[in-house]
Formats: C-alpha cells, structure tokens, sequence
C-alpha cells in the first residue's frame, strides 16, 4: 500500500518534497515515482514541478503519467504544488500552450517593470517570503492568517471561478496562490521550503479527508 | 508584500565552517550542520553554503553535510563551489540543494548556465559573481576564489548571465569581503538596477546598519553575511528586528 505518491516527472528536484513530507508522515510509505501504475495505486498524490511549464508537460507525457494525475486529480487527495497548481490550468501564456484543463483559468506572466508603493522596482521572478491571506479550508487548519511562504515563479494562476480561490499574496497586485475544489488542493509557493508554516500544510494534507 | 531575504553563508572546507579576510586567512566557525540548524531556528529565509577547496576528498563530506542539513532544515539551500558541469548541478541537486551556485565555470563555459538552467529550470541557478573595482563605477569581475582577472565587466556580465538563463545573482564584492566595512553600495546599486532578476548582496557587513543600506542604498533583493553570525556578535533574529525597525519588509 502507497500512502503518498510524489509524482516524478523528471523535472527538478523532488527529494525537498519527500523530505518534508517524511518529517510530517513519519510512519507513511512515500514513494516518489514515474510510474502511472503507482500512482494510480497511492491513497494520496503529489504533483510538483519546476523549471519552464511546456517542459513540464512535455515530460509529463513522455511518461505516461497525464492520464494518472487526471484521475488522481478528480478522486483523491491531491496537493499540487508550483508548476504542478499551473498545470492545471486549462491554458499559459509560458509557451502558449495548453495545461490539463482540470480547472477553468489561465496561467500569466507577471507585468515587467513592476514598482512597489515606493517605486522601488519589484523583480521577476518572484523570489522569497512572501505573505500568504487564506481562506477556510482544512489545509489552513493552525496557520496564523497572512503568515509567509516561500514563492520562486514568473507566472501566476487566474482562475475563471472565484470560488476556487484559497489564498492570495501581493506582487504588487493581489494574485491567486492557493486554489481548492474538493478533493485537490494546489498552491504556487514551495510548502516543502517555507519551514514551520509549511510543513504546518502538508501536515494537514496527509490527515486530510475530503469527502 | 515580499520580505527582503537574509541569508546566513557557510564557507565550507574539509567538513568544517571557516571565515576569512578578502578570500585568504581562514578562521574555524564550526560544525556546520549544527549551524544551519541554530540559524533556521533564528529565521533564516534561505542558508548559502560555499565549498570553497573544492577538492574532489571535500566534495564528498560536503554532499553529506547538504544531506544532514536538507533533512533537518525547510527552507531553501544554496550550494556552489566547484560546479564545473551539469553533472555536478545534478548531483547537489539530488544531495538536497534548491539552488546551485555557479562563478569561475560559468566564466569558463558560459553555455553551462543556459544548459544547466534549460535542464533544470531558471529558479535553481545562482551565478555568483565576485567583483572588484578597477576604476570609478566600473567593476571587473574575478574568478578562481579571487585570484583571476578576467577583463569581463561586472554589469555587463550579470546582464548576460540573466539572458542566459541565471534566477538569480549572488554578487560579492572582493573589495569589501572579510573587510567588515559594509557592502560596496555602488556595485551593488548598479547591478540591481541593470537586471530583472534578484540580486543578493555580499562581501564586508560589519554589522546591522549595513545590511539596511544594503537594501535601502544599494538596492539588494537579499542580504549574504557569514562573520556577524558565525561568532555570536548577533543572531539573524536581530538582524531581522533592526531591518524591521528601519521600515524594512521581513520575515518576523
């Protein structure tokens, strides 16, 4: 029995991931994989990414994989995380290229030449700590609203339904972090790098039990 | 808003934590699993470790020491110091690094970086850039620990590394390194405003006025200091609370 599937689709570093969940789960089998098979077979699912998304998807299919993270998308825990919350989406500008269409939106670029409330300029990518105004949502159970989570990404997820909304950050503009129906959770910040407030989420994601 | 980072760094060799003047006479500063550990508990936004002999006997205890710390500290690690090939980025990828840092061989063979950041993705390659000046408002950048000219301008050279593919550029300055007289704000200023991408400052904070000038003066996304930590003087906690009270966004 797998409790947790990280999928590995080739793209970047995935035993940040694995640590952090190990620290959360210590008791979980934990596999990360690229087999549709095993994650098919896990109780829950991860689905990161890094790196430029039309690579991403490219090497998710190369795999095999788009029909299992499909179908662990619709019926099981699922937490993507990074490019795996943009993926979902059902276009990017990064590449222009199609996502999984598993939620109604799309995925943009920031605007160049962003200035703060100073006129300072704001650089892309977006990179560091940032504050994270959530909503209800089990995964939130224990974070202090507007605590900070670690960001690094150029493109950003516009839902076409508001109500998938879970949290937002400012850059300097109010944009979607955190985005939720049913059984899927999906954020752009690194949990597995944003130290006591992260590994809070993830603890919450392996206890979750969406109905 | 974002929170301008602070980030401890850990010059690495043969297994133990050192520190020096202007890149020689090493002093020891101690384990340095157990620091990471007492400075993510002090808040640290992301820990740089730098293998600075990069023999290939060190290359081994320093995979184990980025193994330790990855498994114990949740926040972003950077490691650089003898990344020659995409191999190597792999390789401390895969020991447990976010990012790696990337100086003389991106000099060497530029394509690395675009390699390294194609296969990889933007976010997980530093280039650091060691500079010093060589005339007013003019930097030249200097590989091999600071012991080689190479005749490239330092704004230039972080705008080519940005087209190349860079996330990220650790810029320190060999004037001001070990110096403990502040950053050289100018070089600092220049870079930032010539890149899209965030630039963290290095080389001479002495103490926590300069890490403020830092970010308010020179314009710093981020601020590298090993000394003011490494022997008691003040905890990054500190340094975060007197960036805080000068109007600085941090991570509290």
């Amino acid at each position: 029995m797998v409790d947790i599937a990280v999928v590995d689709y080739g793209m970047g570093n995935l035993r940040s991931v694995q640590q952090a969940l190990r620290t959360v789960a210590p008791d979980a089998s934990i596999v990360v994989t690229n087999e549709p098979q095993q994650v098919a077979k896990a109780a829950r699912v991860v689905f990161p990414g890094q790196g430029a998304m039309p690579d991403c998807m490219r090497e998710l299919d190369a795999r095999g994989l788009r029909a299992a993270v499909l179908e662990a998308a619709r019926n099981k825990p699922f937490l993507g995380i990074c490019i795996g919350l943009q993926m979902l989406f059902e276009h990017s500008a990064e590449g222009d290229i199609p996502g999984l269409g598993v939620l109604p939106g799309k995925v943009v670029r920031f605007a160049a030449n962003l200035r703060d409330a100073q006129g300072n300029k704001l650089k892309v990518p977006h990179m560091g700590w940032n504050q994270v105004h959530h909503a209800e949502h089990p995964l939130w159970q224990g974070i202090p609203q507007d605590a900070r989570f670690y960001f690094v990404h150029s493109y950003y997820v516009q839902p076409q339904d508001n109500a998938l909304v879970q949290a937002t950050s400012c850059y300097p503009q109010p944009f979607v972090c955190a985005v939720a129906r049913d059984n899927l959770f999906a954020v752009q910040f690194h949990p597995e790098k944003s130290q006591s407030a992260g590994l809070a989420l993830l603890r919450n994601f392996v206890k979750w039990n969406p109905v | 808003m974002l929170a301008k980072r602070i980030i401890p760094c850990l010059d690495v060799t043969a297994g133990r934590v050192v520190k020096g003047v202007s890149f020689v006479e090493l002093r020891d500063a101690g384990d340095p699993v157990e620091i990471a550990r007492r400075y993510d508990e002090q808040g640290a936004d992301e820990l740089t470790f730098l293998d600075i002999t990069a023999s290939s006997d060190d290359r081994g205890i320093l995979f184990r020491i980025i193994e330790q710390v990855a498994e114990q500290v949740f926040i972003p690690l950077t490691v650089g110091g003898g990344v020659r090939q995409v191999d190597d980025v792999r390789n401390l990828l895969n020991a447990g690094a976010d990012k790696v840092s990337i100086n003389t061989s991106a000099v060497l063979n530029p394509q690395l970086v675009a390699d390294a950041a194609g296969r990889y993705g933007s976010q997980c390659i530093v280039v650091a850039i060691d500079a010093k000046q060589s005339a007013a408002g003019r930097w030249e950048v200097f590989t091999h620990g600071g012991r080689k000219a190479t005749g490239l301008d330092a704004v230039a050279w972080a705008r080519n590394m940005q087209a190349l593919g860079a996330g990220e550029i650790l810029l320190t300055s060999m004037d001001r390194d070990g110096t403990r007289s502040g950053f050289d704000l100018a070089l600092t200023r220049a870079v930032t405003d010539a890149l899209e991408i965030p630039v963290i400052a290095s080389g001479g904070v002495g103490n926590l006025q300069h890490l403020v000038d830092g970010v308010k003066l020179g314009g710093a996304d981020a601020v590298l200091a090993a000394s003011i930590f490494h022997y008691g003087e003040y905890t990054v906690q500190q340094a975060k609370q007197y960036m805080a009270q000068h109007g600085i966004e941090v991570r509290l």
